[in-house]
C-alpha cells in the first residue's frame, strides 16, 4: 500500500453542519486523522434536527444528513463552556496540524480558542475559519446558513422561470463552493509549511468564494449594465436545449443542441418528421426565435422513448444528451458506480449506509473510506488516552468534571 | 490576526500547462490565484470558449469574451499545435519544466498524441496530470459527451429545483464547469502535497457529474436510508420535519424576493423571536407568535399546521419590507435570511467593499480596467488574488518559447507552419 496523502496530518474540527465538516471529511478519505470536537450539550445540528434518520425515528446517531458529512473520523465530546474545557480543548490543538471551525466568528476566541492563543501553543499551527460573511467587515458577525446565503450570492435570483419566483437550491449550495475552497487552501498552506515551516490562518467567507462561481455575471453587470436573471433551462446560442418527458413518471431527458450540424443530425435521428422541413428550424436563431413551438414538437417526439434509450440513442451520434437522474438513479448509474462513487460500510445504529467517495480519483494514492460516521464521543475513551497520553485518572476525572461530556 | 500585506505567493515556484476548455478553466485559474505559472496552451487561433458571452461592450469578438477573462485570468497565453510533430516535441520540452498539466481532452486523445500520462512521466517523472472529463477516463460513459445542461441533469442537481408542474431546471449560469474545475484543483494539490513527501507525481482523474454529487447535501441519503425520493418542490423545501412539514423559502416582498425560512436548532430559534419582536413592534404579530414558546422550538418535529401559522403572518409582512429594510433588520437583529440578490446589488453591499473584496486589472488592450472578484480566500503569510488579466491568443508566444531556448527565426517558422 502506498503511503496516504495526508499520512501523519492530524486535523482538530470544530463547528458543524456542513462547510467545516466537508473540509474535514476529504481530508480524511485521503488518510488524516480527523478528530470531530462536539458536546452533548451541543451536538452537531445535523444530528439533532435534520432527517433523514433511520426508521424515521430521529436520534443522535441515526441522521443520513451527518452521516454523509462525516465518515473516517474520531469524535470525541468537550462541553467547551464547562471550566477546566477550553485547557482540554488547547491539548487537542496542540495535537493537531489543522484546526477546522465554521462557528459564526468570534465564538472561537470566547471560547480560549482564538488563532492568536492557539499559536503560542503550536506555533505552526493552520487554522482555517469558515463562515458565510468573513472574519472582519460590517457583517462578519452575522450568523447564517448557506441556505440563505446562496441567495445574496445570486444563485437564487439566477434559477427558475423569468415569470416566476425564483427557486433556492436544494441544500445549502454555497457551504460545498466553501468545503472546495477549504480543502485547497489548507492542502496548500500544508505544503506551503513543509517548505517554509510557517503555519497560518485562513479566512474563508463562503460568500466570497461562492461569487467566482459568477463572476461572468458580475463583470456583464459592470460593464454591460446588464442584470443577468433566471432563464429555465433555456440558452442563449444553443436550441433546443432543455429537459423533455420520457416514458413512465417524471422521466426527463436533457437535450442540448449547439450548432446547426447538430441539429441536422438530431433531426436525422427523429427520422426527419414533416414539422422539422419548416425553414424556420434549421438556423439557429429561427429556432431561438420558434423556442415555445421548439419545445412542443420535441416533447412529442421524445415522450415515446425512456429516458435511458434516449440518451444512449443521442450519445450514439455524439449529441448532447443526458438523464436528469433523480436520487435512486444516483445509486444505479452505471458509470458512478464505475467510480465506485458509494462505499457501503455497517454503522452501529443506522445499519447499512453509503458513503460518498470524492469526485477525484488520484491513481497512487486513492480515497479509503473505510469507518462509518461515528457515534457521538465514541472515541472520548480512544483518543484522549491512547493519542493524547492521559492516563485512566485523568480521563475519569474529565468526565467526573463534566468536561468531557 | 493580521494579514501580510506582502506579496508571497504559495505556488510561486510551481508551474502549470493548462490545456483545457471551459470544463477546467477555474481549477488553472485556483493555481494561478495562489501564484502559480499558469500556460494557457491553446490551439492556434485560440479555445472556442473565447466565444462565449457575455462579451466586453456587447462586441462579440475572441478577444473580448467576459466569460474567458473571468476563469482564465492569471494565466500566460501561447497558442500550440498539437496534432503536428514540431507542436508535440515543442509540448514535451514544455512538459519537462512543469509541475502540473491539466487538460479536459475526450477521454483517450491525448494518448492518442503519445501524451498521455505514462508518455509524460518518461518526460518528467514527477510530473502531475489532471485529466477533467465530463464523466472520467474510463466507465460505460467516458465517451458521452456533455455540456453544463447535460452535466447538471446527470449528477441529479436538477431533478431537486423547479417546479413541481414544470420541468426540473438548471441554474441559468453554467455552475458544473466551476464544481469540476474546483475540484480538479483540490485533486491536483493533494497529489501536489504527495509529490512533496514522496517525490512521486500521479494522474488525477476528475469527473464533471461526480464535482456536483456533493452540492445534493443530504438529498440522496433520503433514498439510502428511508427509500424516500426527494423531487422539485418550487419555492419551499421538505427534509427538516420527520413529519414532512414543508417549509417556504421564498418570499416576496415590495420589490422583489427575500429568502427566509423557519429553521430550528438556536440561529432558528433567535431568529423566529426577533422576527416576532419585529413584527410586533409594527403590530403585525398574531397571538400564535407572541404565545410561542421559541425556546423550546424543534424543527425536526414540527408540523404542517404549526409551520402555516408562522408563515402565513410572515408573508404578509414581509410584503412591507423592501429587500433593503430585511437586509438591514435582518443584519441588527441576528436574524437568519437574505435578499435574493442580483448582481447590481452584490456590488453595493458594504461588507465585499470593506473587505477590500474587489480587484481592479489593467486591461491596456482594451484601454480600461475591469474590476473582478479577488482571492477566494484570505490567508495570514501569503497573497491570494489576481496578478494578472487574461492572455490574448498567443500573446506570450514569444516570451514563453524564447524561455525554452527558441529564437526568432525559429518562432517565424512556427507561425507559418501553423504550429503556434
Amino acid at each position: 500500500m502506498e503511503k496516504r496523502v495526508f499520512e501523519g496530518i492530524k486535523v482538530a474540527e470544530f463547528g458543524g453542519f456542513a462547510a467545516g465538516p466537508g473540509v474535514g471529511k476529504m481530508m480524511a478519505d485521503f488518510g488524516a486523522e480527523v478528530v470531530r470536537v462536539e458536546s452533548f450539550a451541543r451536538p452537531d445540528g445535523f444530528r439533532t434536527h435534520y432527517p433523514p434518520y433511520t426508521d424515521n425515528e430521529p436520534g443522535l446517531n441515526r441522521s443520513g444528513c451527518f452521516a454523509i458529512h462525516n465518515n473516517n473520523k474520531y469524535d470525541i465530546t468537550i462541553n467547551l463552556k464547562a471550566s477546566g474545557a477550553s485547557e482540554i480543548a488547547q491539548k487537542v490543538i496542540a495535537w493537531a496540524d489543522v484546526v477546522i471551525e465554521n462557528f459564526t466568528p468570534g465564538t472561537m476566541e470566547k471560547l480560549g480558542l482564538g488563532y492568536e492563543a492557539l499559536v503560542e501553543i503550536k506555533p505552526d499551527l493552520i487554522m482555517v475559519g469558515s463562515c458565510n460573511q468573513g472574519q472582519t467587515g460590517p457583517h462578519a458577525n452575522h450568523p447564517g446558513f448557506g441556505s440563505q446565503l446562496t441567495s445574496l450570492s445570486g444563485f437564487t435570483h439566477l434559477t427558475g422561470y423569468p415569470d416566476d419566483s425564483p427557486i433556492l437550491l436544494y441544500g445549502p449550495y454555497i457551504d460545498y463552493i466553501g468545503v472546495g475552497y477549504g480543502i485547497i487552501s489548507v492542502t496548500a498552506a500544508l505544503d506551503y509549511r513543509r517548505r517554509t515551516g510557517k503555519g497560518q490562518y485562513i479566512d474563508l467567507a463562503q460568500y466570497e468564494g461562492g461569487l467566482q462561481f459568477i463572476a461572468p455575471v458580475l463583470l456583464d453587470y459592470l460593464i454591460n449594465n446588464r442584470v443577468a436573471t433566471r432563464m429555465g433551462n433555456r440558452h442563449s446560442t444553443a436550441a433546443p436545449h432543455d429537459v423533455y418527458p420520457c416514458l413512465g413518471e417524471d422521466r426527463w431527458c436533457a437535450i442540448g443542441i449547439f450548432s446547426d450540424r447538430e441539429w441536422e443530425k438530431l433531426v436525422e435521428v427523429m427520422g426527419s418528421p414533416r414539422w422539422t422541413h419548416d425553414p424556420k428550424f434549421s438556423t439557429l436563431p429561427g429556432r431561438k426565435s420558434n423556442e415555445d413551438e421548439l419545445y412542443s414538437h420535441m416533447a412529442e417526439w421524445t415522450a415515446s422513448f425512456t429516458a435511458e434509450q434516449l440518451m444512449e440513442r443521442l450519445q450514439s451520434v455524439g449529441l448532447r444528451a443526458g438523464v436528469v437522474n433523480n436520487m435512486k438513479d444516483l445509486y444505479n448509474d452505471p458509470q458512478l458506480k464505475h467510480r465506485h462513487i458509494w462505499c457501503k460500510l455497517e454503522h452501529p445504529e443506522m445499519g447499512s449506509f453509503n458513503y460518498e467517495s470524492p469526485a477525484f480519483q488520484l491513481s497512487e494514492t486513492p480515497a479509503v473510506i473505510d469507518r462509518p460516521s461515528p457515534c457521538i464521543g465514541e472515541h472520548n475513551y480512544y483518543f484522549f488516552t491512547n493519542l493524547l497520553g492521559f492516563s485512566e485518572d485523568e480521563y475519569n476525572k474529565l468526565l467526573e468534571q463534566n468536561i468531557i461530556g | 490576526m493580521s494579514f501580510t500585506n506582502e506579496e508571497n505567493w504559495m505556488l510561486g515556484a510551481f508551474r502549470a500547462l493548462d490545456l483545457t476548455n471551459e470544463n477546467g478553466f477555474l481549477c488553472g485559474k485556483i493555481l494561478g490565484d495562489l501564484g502559480a505559472d499558469v500556460i494557457k496552451v491553446e490551439k492556434p487561433g485560440g479555445d472556442q470558449a473565447r466565444n462565449f458571452g457575455p462579451f466586453f461592450k456587447d462586441q462579440p469578438d475572441n478577444e473580448k469574451s467576459l466569460y474567458w477573462f473571468a476563469y482564465n485570468n492569471n494565466k500566460r497565453g501561447i497558442t500550440l499545435n498539437l496534432e503536428e510533430k514540431t507542436g508535440r516535441d515543442i509540448f514535451c520540452r514544455l512538459v519537462k519544466t512543469a509541475d502540473f498539466v491539466i487538460e479536459s481532452f475526450p477521454p483517450g486523445y491525448l494518448e492518442g498524441l503519445g501524451l498521455g500520462y505514462e508518455q509524460l512521466k518518461q518526460i518528467n517523472p514527477q510530473v502531475i496530470l489532471t485529466s477533467i472529463s465530463p464523466f472520467g477516463q474510463t466507465g460505460p460513459y467516458s465517451h458521452y459527451q456533455a455540456s453544463d445542461l447535460i452535466t447538471m441533469a446527470m449528477c441529479g442537481m436538477m431533478s431537486l429545483a423547479g417546479y413541481p408542474d414544470r420541468p426540473p431546471i438548471r441554474v441559468s449560469v453554467p455552475q458544473s464547469y466551476m464544481w469540476t474545475g474546483m475540484q480538479a484543483a483540490a485533486g491536483t494539490l493533494l497529489a501536489h502535497y504527495y509529490r512533496g513527501s514522496t517525490g512521486k507525481g500521479q494522474h488525477v482523474d476528475v469527473s464533471a457529474q461526480a464535482s456536483m454529487l456533493c452540492t445534493l447535501a443530504h438529498a440522496p441519503t433520503f433514498w439510502d436510508v428511508n427509500r424516500v425520493i426527494p423531487t422539485r418542490e418550487g419555492p419551499i423545501m421538505s427534509g427538516r420535519s420527520v413529519t414532512g412539514a414543508k417549509m417556504r423559502t421564498i418570499y416576496e416582498c415590495k420589490d422583489g424576493y427575500i429568502n427566509f425560512i423557519v429553521y430550528g436548532g438556536p440561529a432558528g430559534r433567535i431568529t423566529n423571536k426577533a422576527l416576532t419582536e419585529w413584527m410586533n413592534e409594527e403590530d403585525m404579530a398574531t397571538d400564535y407568535l407572541k404565545n410561542k414558546d421559541w425556546s423550546t422550538f424543534d424543527i425536526a418535529t414540527v408540523t404542517q399546521e404549526d409551520i402555516d401559522q408562522i408563515e402565513s403572518p410572515a408573508a404578509k409582512f414581509f410584503k412591507t419590507k423592501t429587500k433593503k429594510e430585511f437586509f438591514k433588520e435582518a443584519i441588527k437583529r441576528r436574524m437568519l435570511g437574505y435578499p435574493v440578490a442580483t448582481a447590481e446589488e452584490i456590488f453595493e453591499d458594504p461588507q465585499l467593499t470593506a473587505r477590500e473584496y474587489w480587484q481592479k486589472v489593467e486591461h491596456p488592450e482594451l484601454g480600461t480596467e475591469i474590476t473582478y472578484p479577488g482571492g477566494f480566500c484570505k490567508f495570514s503569510d501569503a497573497s491570494c488574488g489576481i496578478r494578472r488579466r487574461a492572455p490574448l491568443i498567443g500573446e506570450h508566444n514569444e516570451e514563453i518559447f524564447e524561455e525554452l531556448g527558441f529564437n526568432n527565426e525559429d518562432l517565424r517558422i512556427m507561425k507559418q507552419s501553423g504550429i503556434i
